[in-house]
């Protein structure tokens, strides 16, 4: 019965998403202040249905309801009750009633703290996101029921993927999601814009924390994506070029290249068209990644067994948005104003050409994911692109975009010159001079790409650094904002000493040990006491222990483990990681290579990582920024003037 | 500067830019891509010389034998074989009789060595490359049976 009433609760809500995509649209368009008004109930109205939809589905989890198929197929009464939750996104209909979920969500948010916006607007907006949540919600009534029954009923569920059996499942999609959806949000105040002509500086500024917002959860969502697969997958890597992860990349590029650009759109009325142009791009590729994920067209870890109509559908679904939102464009862009005109040496053309490399970028990652499926199509092959294209084109593209990251925000909006550009960051080449060449040294031997990658980190940490204490000495705190950028900017410096020291000076040995054998790896010694087997709650574990020393002197010791889940399905490597500020030890488990497994020698895999974390703590950091920089007071100010606020509501 | 020498610097220094990045990009792509080759025309003699590319189909039951880290196996797309060598942790989905991709360079002899393997990451999903060398083979030997 249960199931039952969340199927019809979706059904409902996709007419009633069809109410919220139509009527407000045409209401704005002829002034029918009814129509218009009805934006926010259909937009409460299809949140509720749709979050008591996905209730339905989670009770049908927790109670272990196998006579629905997608339960049958993704859970079963061994798994503990997080993962019996969490499972609700770990199938393909799951994962899309939540994408629709939060889809309900940003708009509703949108709904409630849009009350200084003209009304036009608010429905507009709304109006374009309910026409995305129907197209969706179609997608999954028609083509991914998560509600359909099986009979009879098995008497066991099939199990969630064992991979999948981690706490980075229970964050990582959701986090994920929320971002890629949020660009809906800076997708739909762009389209609204286009539709009433008025692309201006209150509409960069309208928009500018919500793209700031998703962005946020879109960095969280791929660096919780990098940790889990570094955790999980066994072979210690932070980052594959796998398909999906460069669907989830696509839009984040893009992404960073739309907060910069709205930037200049809110703060001197340029790049406007280019801003609208990054809105639908960054959209269109948020929808395009959950093609690649969900249909199954690419190798990858992420890909499931799938349905080919449902890519179609997909496919279909963004020939629409991308198409009508294009024509659009096109048909309004001529009458977009140019905003302030400004000099060859400004920080418009530094924030511009790091808007173009972030789009090559970008741009070079889409061909190389999608380069195998063109080729396919024109039978010319099977050829896959793996991470040395990547690795080529995208370090070289990045050194300029890193060394910009410096300069941007030292130079003046409009106006400047290279002299006082360099007379303000000349401290900052010291620094990074400095640092490409001493720190390799002490790191662990100068090679040209250390260097490189130090002076840059250098260079954007001493100028930020330079650039903080210049600002500090005039008149004025400095804004939310302005902290946000500095921090974000900070946290990219750290990004990068991490992935230049781990990529450079990381040690990896695969070795066969037997009880008490000894391996050396980047200066500490790992010894094997051997093997036992012990229970967990769904599964059997081969658990090794590893005793770590540096010098004679005893580190701890760790347990990495070789997972049996039953049911027939396949092991599952734990790694065992001893993490550090500068450095992580790692330790992973082969196969038994001898028929004794608890005394017998083992296929043991061993890393030495150092500085791995900053890659996550820089991103972290970038995060944060981006949360400073959301919060930022001058969005709300607009709210203050306008209504009288309750009391307490913006303390 | 005047308006339009900027205008005109800007557009050049653009277009140079972007064409240099295509070249790059374009230069990547081609010395980086690995070909999918079936084991069947590796038998055929297909398959490119002193050059990585990867073969796909299924791990032939009871040919997987171990020798330290050094594992072999022969990949099979029902109708050829090729034998793979490879030194290194397996992944976990790694299975006698199940569907998966090495990469790596042919050897004089006729055999396989491995830089890396790839398996199914699902227990119901087979690497699509895997799936159509076995698709391929199967075609070949139903268009031979008929005539």
């Amino acid at each position: 019965m249960i199931p039952e009433l969340g199927h019809f609760a979706l059904l409902l809500s996709l007419f009633v998403a069809l109410v919220m995509g139509i009527l407000p649209l045409a209401g704005a368009q002829l002034c029918q202040h009814r129509w218009m008004a009805l934006a926010r109930p259909a937009t409460t109205a299809a949140f509720l249905l749709i979050a008591f939809s996905f209730g339905c589905l989670t009770w049908a989890f927790y109670v272990s309801d196998f006579s629905v198929l997608y339960v049958a197929s993704n859970s079963n009464t061994q798994l503990p009750t997080m993962y019996r939750l969490s499972a609700v996104w770990g199938g393909h209909e799951g994962s899309l009633l939540l994408w629709v979920l939060m889809l309900a969500g940003w708009s509703l948010a949108v709904a409630v703290f849009s009350r200084q916006l003209p009304e036009a607007m608010v429905a507009r907006v709304l109006g374009v996101l309910g026409l995305v949540l129907a197209g969706l919600l179609a997608f999954v009534v028609f083509t991914s029921n998560p509600f359909d029954r099986i009979l009879p009923p098995p008497a066991e569920g099939r199990s969630l993927n064992p991979l999948l059996q981690d706490p980075g499942l229970v964050y990582h999609p959701p986090m994920l999601y929320m971002g890629y959806v949020g660009f809906s949000v800076a997708f739909a105040f762009a389209i609204a814009a286009l539709i009433a002509g008025q692309l201006d500086a209150a509409w960069a500024r309208w928009s500018r924390p919500w793209t700031t917002a998703a962005w946020i959860f879109l960095t969280l969502g791929i660096t919780l994506g990098s940790w889990w697969s570094y955790n999980e997958l066994g072979w210690g890597g932070w980052w594959f070029w796998d398909p999906v992860e460069n669907a989830s990349f696509m839009p984040w590029l893009v992404g960073t290249a739309l907060i910069h650009s709205l930037a200049v759109t809110e703060k001197r009325g340029s790049f406007k068209n280019w801003t609208v142009l990054l809105a639908i791009a960054a959209f269109s590729l948020s929808l395009l990644g959950t093609f690649l994920v969900r249909s199954g067209v690419l190798t990858s870890v992420h890909a499931f067994a799938t349905d080919p109509r449902r890519g179609i559908f997909i496919l279909i679904l963004l020939a629409i948005v991308v198409g009508s939102s294009l024509m659009l464009f096109a048909a309004r862009a001529p009458k977009v104003s140019l905003g302030g005109a400004f000099a060859l040496v400004s920080r418009e053309t530094f924030l511009l050409v790091n808007n173009v490399l972030l789009l090559v970028t970008c741009g070079a990652v889409l061909l190389g994911t999608l380069y195998p499926l063109i080729v396919d199509a024109f039978g010319l092959g099977k050829i896959s692109v793996g991470p040395p294209y990547f690795n080529a084109v995208f370090v070289p593209i990045m050194l300029p975009v890193l060394a910009l990251v410096a300069i941007g925000p030292v130079a003046r909006w409009k106006h400047d010159d290279l002299k006082t550009i360099l007379g303000r960051l000349w401290p900052a080449a010291i620094v990074a001079a400095a640092a490409g060449i001493a720190l390799p040294w002490l790191a662990g031997g100068w090679n040209g790409a250390v260097g490189l990658g130090l002076a840059l980190a250098g260079w954007i940490g001493a100028a930020l650094v330079s650039q903080t204490a210049d600002r500090l000495k005039k008149p004025g705190a400095p804004t939310a904002s302005w902290w946000g950028m500095q921090l974000a900017h900070f946290g990219l410096a750290a990004f990068v000493v991490g992935v230049t020291l781990v990529s450079n000076y990381q040690e990896e040995r695969d070795v066969r040990m037997e009880p008490g054998d000894t391996v050396m790896v980047g200066g500490y010694t790992f010894k094997f006491l051997g093997v036992r087997e012990a229970d967990g709650p769904n599964y059997r574990a081969s658990v090794g222990s590893v005793e770590l020393s540096r010098d004679g002197k005893t580190l701890g010791t760790l347990y990495p483990e070789k997972r049996d889940y039953g049911l027939g399905s396949m092991p599952m490597t734990e790694a065992a990681i001893d993490v550090g500020f500068t450095r992580d030890l790692y330790v992973s488990l082969g196969e038994p290579l001898t028929a004794d497994r608890e005394n017998g020698a083992w296929a043991v895999r061993v890393y030495f990582k150092p500085f791995v974390v900053w890659i996550w703590g820089g991103c972290l950091l970038m995060a944060l920024g981006g949360l400073l920089a959301a919060a930022d007071r001058r969005y709300r100010l607009r709210v203050k003037r306008t209504l009288p606020a309750p009391a307490g509501a913006t303390a | 500067m005047k308006p339009r020498q900027k205008r005109i610097a800007l557009i050049v220094g653009g277009l140079a830019a972007l064409g240099l990045a295509a070249a790059f990009v374009l230069n990547a792509l081609d010395s980086n891509i690995a070909f999918y080759i079936t084991p069947s025309e590796i038998a055929a003699g297909k398959a490119p010389q002193n050059k990585t590319f990867r073969v796909g189909g299924m791990v032939k039951e009871g040919s997987l034998t171990r020798d330290n880290l050094t594992v072999s196996f022969v990949i099979t797309d029902t109708a050829r074989d090729v034998k793979v060598t490879y030194t290194g942790i397996l992944p976990d989905l790694f299975k006698e009789g199940k569907g998966a991709v090495a990469q790596g360079r042919l050897n004089p002899d006729g055999s396989f060595t491995a830089t890396e393997v790839l398996a199914k990451h699902d227990e119901n999903y087979m690497p699509p490359e895997a799936g159509h060398a076995i698709e391929q083979a199967q075609k070949a030997q139903q268009t031979v049976a008929k005539p």
